[in-house]
């Protein structure tokens, strides 16, 4: 069995996409000759050629505009944001066009179009190239949003959003890009798309989290447990719809909480979680939900990015609060 | 602020942009393509011909016909929002000529993508004018179908539409339909938006895509002097249709009051399209006579005079002119036209009233195609919450 990075998860995920549907197709900057910036649409322009992995004006709008009308046409466009910082001047296209339209129309018009964009940091990168805004997507209503956390789950959760016939915005954790790797079987039938996973039991506290977060949260269980606390960890793999039955499962069992994402905490995917769990769980709980997160301020220069992420210590600092309750 | 300090010279950089390109606005300077004067007469024009088939004269009659029915459409939805019935109705009062002269050129396999004005090209696209009605009585927010006449939603965030107009034209490339020499089989886009959108980045990015990718799209511009209360001026130092060239494709400006002209220029662009020859501008040079919407006051902020002055090149007069002094139409093709508009305004009166009101519930059925739990769980309380009320039942 192959043993894949995220990127070669995603670009062979792409890659089995478009074999098994001639309408599907890639749309962005750089995507073709280059394969991406980050090489996630790798070779794919020279298989499948420039109508299906299509070059694109250097304009974001652009993109998400035209392939609202490819959509309309019948086709299945996966959309490129170079990073997560460029994706506003998109916005009005996915937010008002993409969400709406399908309801507008009186579900006479589908988008079944995926806006894949690459968050998170972590790199090293200058300014615009580190950001979290999947909160921002997630409150709209009519857009799905998924985050994926690991190769196995690049590999299909890619192939699953594009067959949706609802626009999915698909978040890629890029500091995971070329990270770890993992076994790939495809005999395993994955998962369904909506759903959120338990990725390491425990019995103390319920550790939730998804994308770049989901690694660190490992992490800090395993450190967790070398102090004699049994941390259960979530990943939420879809943000909307939420997949709240295993958490609150999970929290009705440990009796305690904690939400960690590279985001600024306030009105983050964590507030929202915490909520629900406080509206199912609340004979259950221990401990308020707390959330770990980025601060609440603009995304910091790259020689203090270690600062502003949640990393292992800020997490299991977390932990110890709710655990002291 | 003097005239000079908000349009400095240009400096060493060469002459004004004025003198090379001519003003943006006065009475649509001397590129204007017109084939109908002001007085009804005809007139020919050197790159655009007439081309109305075998049966020109009835073919004219038609139009006369279509404008009169789209003003009717317009007047009586107006007066529909004055009683209450629309929330508001935005008002093409002037632009018959413009959308009737473009509809037309139209076969059944091309697609429009238009602004919410277009009524007269719904019209053409036989869409039910009652359909429009339900938008502006909020029962819904578009209730045609858009693959059924071809003809898009109305969209309302300005300008957006032009970019799925040229991604549907991307799409119609990767069909085959484009360039095939089958004039049954080849297929174009238009694109409908206004002066005010020509401003808009989503407009400007539409042209950028159009001619990278060679795209079957016409860009069909109703200048109509006006975005709500901004003249043109504010929008454009340049007429609009000369922007095109800097994009890398031809641009042409139409007497928008001419449905004649705007007929035979948006069929040279569509065949254009079709053929594989890539995007064309047509800027209609026309003007909104009646306000923005019905919310609208354009005394605040233009002059009545120039009203007069474009109410003698009304689109509907200038052709009543021509088909009376050639003998084309007689008295009783026009009382014929006059009873439709009436059976036809009926038809709007009546028919808004009894549009049925959605249901509550209704709001959660079409947000995705997969229903998800929480919002099937949503409906399911919110259903109970109504229930829960005395005499719900």
């Amino acid at each position: 069995m192959p043993r894949i990075t995220l990127a070669k998860g995603l670009n062979a995920g792409l890659r089995a996409a478009m074999e098994a549907d001639p309408k599907v197709l890639i749309m962005g900057e750089d995507v073709g000759k280059l394969g991406g910036v980050f090489r996630i649409t790798d070779g794919l322009q020279k298989d499948f050629g420039e109508d299906r992995v299509v070059d694109t004006p250097l304009a974001e709008s652009g993109i998400l505009g035209t392939a609202i009308g490819l959509a309309m046409r019948g086709y299945r466009p996966v959309c490129e944001i170079q990073f997560d910082g460029f994706v506003y001047p998109a916005y009005d296209q996915i937010v008002s066009q993409v969400a709406k339209i399908h309801f507008r129309s009186q579900g006479r018009i589908r988008m079944p179009m995926v806006i894949r964009i690459p968050f998170g940091g972590g790199i090293g990168a200058v300014e615009h190239h580190s950001e979290s805004p999947e909160a921002q997507f997630a409150h709209t209503a009519g857009l799905k949003v998924v985050a994926c956390s690991n190769p196995i789950d690049g590999y299909w959760m890619i192939q699953q959003a594009i067959e949706s016939d609802d626009p999915i915005v698909f978040f890629e954790p890029k500091r995971q890009y070329h990270a770890d790797k993992a076994e790939l079987d495809e005999t395993v039938q994955p998962e369904p798309l909506f759903t959120s996973r338990v990725v390491r039991e425990g019995d103390d506290l319920t550790l939730l989290s998804y994308g770049p977060m989901v690694k660190t949260c490992l992490q800090s269980a395993e450190a967790a447990a070398g102090e004699g606390h049994s941390i259960e960890v979530i990943d939420l793999r879809t943000l909307s719809p939420l997949d709240m039955d295993p958490v609150h499962a999970s929290v009705r069992k440990t009796g305690r909480a904690v939400v960690a994402h590279e985001a600024t905490v306030n009105l983050g995917m964590g507030s929202e979680v915490a909520a629900r769990i406080t509206e199912e769980c609340f004979y259950a709980l221990e401990a308020p939900v707390l959330r770990v997160g980025g601060f609440d301020t603009p995304y910091p220069p790259s020689r203090i990015e270690e600062d502003y992420l949640p990393d292992l210590d800020r997490v299991l600092d977390a932990v110890d609060r709710s655990l002291a309750y | 602020m003097s005239e000079n300090a908000r349009h400095p010279s240009n400096g060493d950089f060469g002459p004004d942009l004025g003198e090379v390109f001519g003003p943006s606005h006065a009475d649509g300077g001397p590129e204007l393509v017109q084939l109908l004067t002001p007085e009804g007469e005809r007139v020919e024009h050197p790159d655009f011909t007439l081309d109305l088939g075998d049966d020109e004269d009835g073919a004219i009659r038609g139009f006369y016909r279509d404008m009169v029915l789209t003003r009717r459409i317009d007047t009586e939805a107006t007066a529909l929002q004055r009683h209450g019935e629309l929330g508001i109705w935005a008002q093409l009062l002037g632009q018959e000529a413009a959308q009737i002269g473009s509809g037309r050129a139209l076969r059944p396999q091309d697609f429009v993508f238009p602004t919410y004005r277009e009524h007269g090209v719904a019209y053409c696209r036989d869409v039910d004018p009652l359909r429009l009605l339900g938008l502006f009585r909020g029962v819904d927010q578009g209730g045609w179908d858009p693959n059924e006449g071809n003809f898009g939603l109305y969209t309302i965030v300005i300008g957006a539409q032009t970019l799925h107009a040229v991604g549907y034209a991307m799409g119609m490339q990767r069909d085959g339909v484009v360039g095939t020499g089958d004039p049954d089989r080849d297929a174009a886009v238009v694109a409908y938006f206004g002066d005010g959108a020509s401003s808009q980045g989503d407009v400007n990015e539409s042209f950028i895509f159009a001619a990278s990718y060679n795209a079957p799209v016409v860009f069909f511009c109703q200048n109509n002097q006006w975005a709500i209360s901004e003249p043109i001026e504010r929008q454009s130092r340049i007429p609009l249709y000369q922007r095109a060239l800097g994009f890398g494709f031809p641009g042409v400006r139409v007497d928008g009051n001419d449905v004649l002209a705007c007929y035979a220029v948006t069929q040279a662009a569509l065949r254009r399209a079709r053929e594989g020859s890539g995007p064309t501008f047509v800027e209609a040079y026309t003007y909104r006579m009646g306000a923005h919407t019905t919310t609208d006051d354009p005394t605040r902020y233009r002059l009545s005079s120039d009203l007069e002055h474009w109410k003698l090149k009304d689109p509907i007069a200038r052709l009543k002119a021509y088909l009376t002094r050639n003998g084309v139409a007689d008295e009783d093709f026009f009382a014929g036209v006059e009873e439709e508009a009436e059976k036809l305004g009926e038809h709007l009166r009546e028919g808004c009233k009894a549009l049925p009101e959605p249901s509550p519930l209704s709001i959660f059925d079409q947000v995705y195609v997969d229903q998800t739990p929480e919002l099937a769980a949503q409906k399911v309380g919110f259903a109970a919450y109504l229930d829960s009320f005395e005499g719900a039942h």
